[in-house]
């Protein structure tokens, strides 16, 4: 982990009140007076923990799975990120060799304000919400996470879409220094992700800066990631160091590693298999066995179905 | 000479005791089947490449009583791959046998990881005493057969990785030397058969 000797006068980002928030504080304070009744009453469900990366949000009864959360622990220690090793367990061992701070995101493409923004530019630290999304892999395992973020929408209206933009890309820092993964010949570097402008205005589409009411762990894509919660894991760029707004369908890493076996949608189905495997059933870890049928869109069919009618999911797989 | 025979055997059985204790102990990870299918996997394969170099150490270095351990080898061999078969069997299909059929039928990765374990099925089978006076010359040819287990055990090995083959080319490599050793006596011994000797040469 990174150690940071904080003094106790120290103020971190989720501290500082946005210019634009000051700016309508009365308006601010009625809004909120609602909301923070709720969260009160519920606050993160790892519970009192006080600990220094703490990051305080505001449970989304929305957006709360009926399945149990996973423990902190099986979450951040069990991860497919590359960049710090191809074995599960490597991030967790070696992500604390990243500097997540400062971090720069580069937007640019066909945005109105193109730039260098950093972390707390992009996401408002005060509009913070924790939400409880099951996590599918493609690899026929799940997990419930309780993610801590803002909607992906309200990051991409910061930097204003031009209309010409179809997609967004995301790309993953390369800094093989930090990342020992990136010296290893597996994935091509940078890790390029995308979606296409309206999946990622979705509203479930969530930019994660935390979990479990923590600042994001490094192993799970600090200190920027995305989440989209009915397509598989992989689609969901982690370590974010450039935004850019395109006309043209981003060609994503592993779509372009293994074509026949993912794709640029990678929508969660059970229909669809995977050429090596089925995706009809999962495992629920940490559980032993593949007993939990997946549901079409991981089970969000209901809110995001309509974004793919009329289009063949077994080509667009 | 014993001891060695019985330093082999406790090697062979101490990963599956490992795992068996990991497994109650709650010491798999966060995925846990997916710790026993490699584990068991690459036990096998260790186990069988084993196997395969008795024989090249006997000759290099003359050491002829290692050829006991030969049998128990392969049939350690097949133990660990039973039971990485009926952890994929149990766990990932629940018994299913019309899916794992499929799966079989579908998937070349699975396919040849199937291959593989019939193989080593019918070499286990027929690795009794017995079976070997039966068969006579037949439980020579059909013991070849170890050859392409190795070989297609590597290939489902391969197969199953998402991106990174290294490992897989590891023990690719370990094959082609132990392999490559046979063609190279197997080319030397017709040489010497097709040549006349030198002796009865000059005895001409």
């Amino acid at each position: 982990m990174l150690i940071r000797n904080r003094r106790p006068s120290d103020l971190s980002y989720s501290a500082v009140t946005p210019e634009r928030v000051y700016a309508t504080r009365r308006e601010f304070i009625r809004t909120t007076a609602i909301g923070s009744i709720g969260f009160a009453a519920c606050s993160s469900v790892a519970g009192g923990e006080a600990a220094q990366d703490a990051l305080p949000a505001t449970r989304n009864p929305r957006y709360v799975a009926a399945d149990t959360p996973n423990t902190f622990e099986e979450i951040t220690t069990y991860n497919n990120f590359y960049e710090f090793g191809v074995d599960k367990s490597d991030p967790a061992s070696y992500a604390h060799e990243l500097t997540v701070s400062p971090w720069t995101v580069k937007v640019d493409g066909m945005v109105g304000k193109p730039g260098d923004y950093g972390v707390e530019d992009l996401v408002d630290f005060t509009a913070l919400e924790e939400r409880i999304y099951r996590l599918r892999c493609v690899e026929a395992w799940s997990m419930v996470v309780p993610w801590i973020g803002v909607p992906l929408s309200s990051v991409l209206n910061k930097i204003e879409p031009q209309p010409s933009a179809r997609f967004v890309e995301f790309t993953t820092l390369q800094r093989p220094s930090e990342m020992r993964g990136q010296r290893a010949p597996t994935l091509e570097w940078p890790y390029v992700e995308g979606l296409r402008l309206d999946e990622a205005m979705h509203p479930l589409t969530l930019m994660v800066v935390g979990l479990y009411g923590r600042v994001l762990p490094n192993q799970n894509g600090a200190p920027l990631r995305v989440n989209i919660p009915w397509k598989y894991g992989f689609k969901s760029g982690k370590s974010i160091v450039r935004i850019r707004l395109t006309d043209q369908m981003p060609r994503n890493t592993w779509a372009v590693m293994a074509p026949s076996e993912y794709g640029f949608y990678a929508n969660v189905n059970p229909e669809v298999p995977h050429p090596r495997w089925s995706q009809a059933r999962e495992v629920r870890l940490p559980g032993f066995f593949k007993n939990t049928p997946t549901q079409m869109f991981n089970g969000y069919g209901d809110e995001v179905a309509g974004l793919y009618a009329g289009m063949d999911l077994t080509r667009n797989f | 000479m014993r001891w060695f025979y019985w330093m082999v055997f406790l090697g062979c059985l101490s990963p599956g005791l490992g795992l068996v204790r990991d497994t109650f102990q709650g010491q798999l990870g966060v995925n846990p089947v997916e710790t026993l299918l490699h584990e068991t996997g690459r036990t096998a394969l260790a186990i069988l490449f084993a196997a395969l170099a008795v024989t090249p150490i006997r000759r290099l270095t003359g050491w002829n009583r290692i050829q006991r351990v030969r049998r128990m080898l392969g049939v350690w061999s097949f133990v660990y791959a039973l039971s990485h078969l009926l952890i994929y069997v149990v766990f990932n299909h629940l018994g299913d046998v019309g899916a794992i059929l499929d799966d079989v039928v579908e998937r070349p990765f699975i396919f040849m990881g199937m291959l593989t374990f019939v193989i080593l099925l019918a070499l286990a089978v027929t690795s009794t005493n017995g079976m070997i006076r039966r068969l006579g010359r037949r439980w020579q040819y059909l013991h070849r057969l170890v050859y392409v287990a190795a070989m297609t055990a590597t290939i489902h090995f391969a197969w199953g990785q998402k991106a990174d083959i290294r490992e897989p080319l590891v023990w690719a490599t370990g094959l082609a030397v132990l392999l490559g050793v046979r063609l190279f006596w197997a080319v030397q011994r017709r040489q010497r058969q097709r040549r006349p000797s030198p002796v009865r040469a000059v005895s001409h």
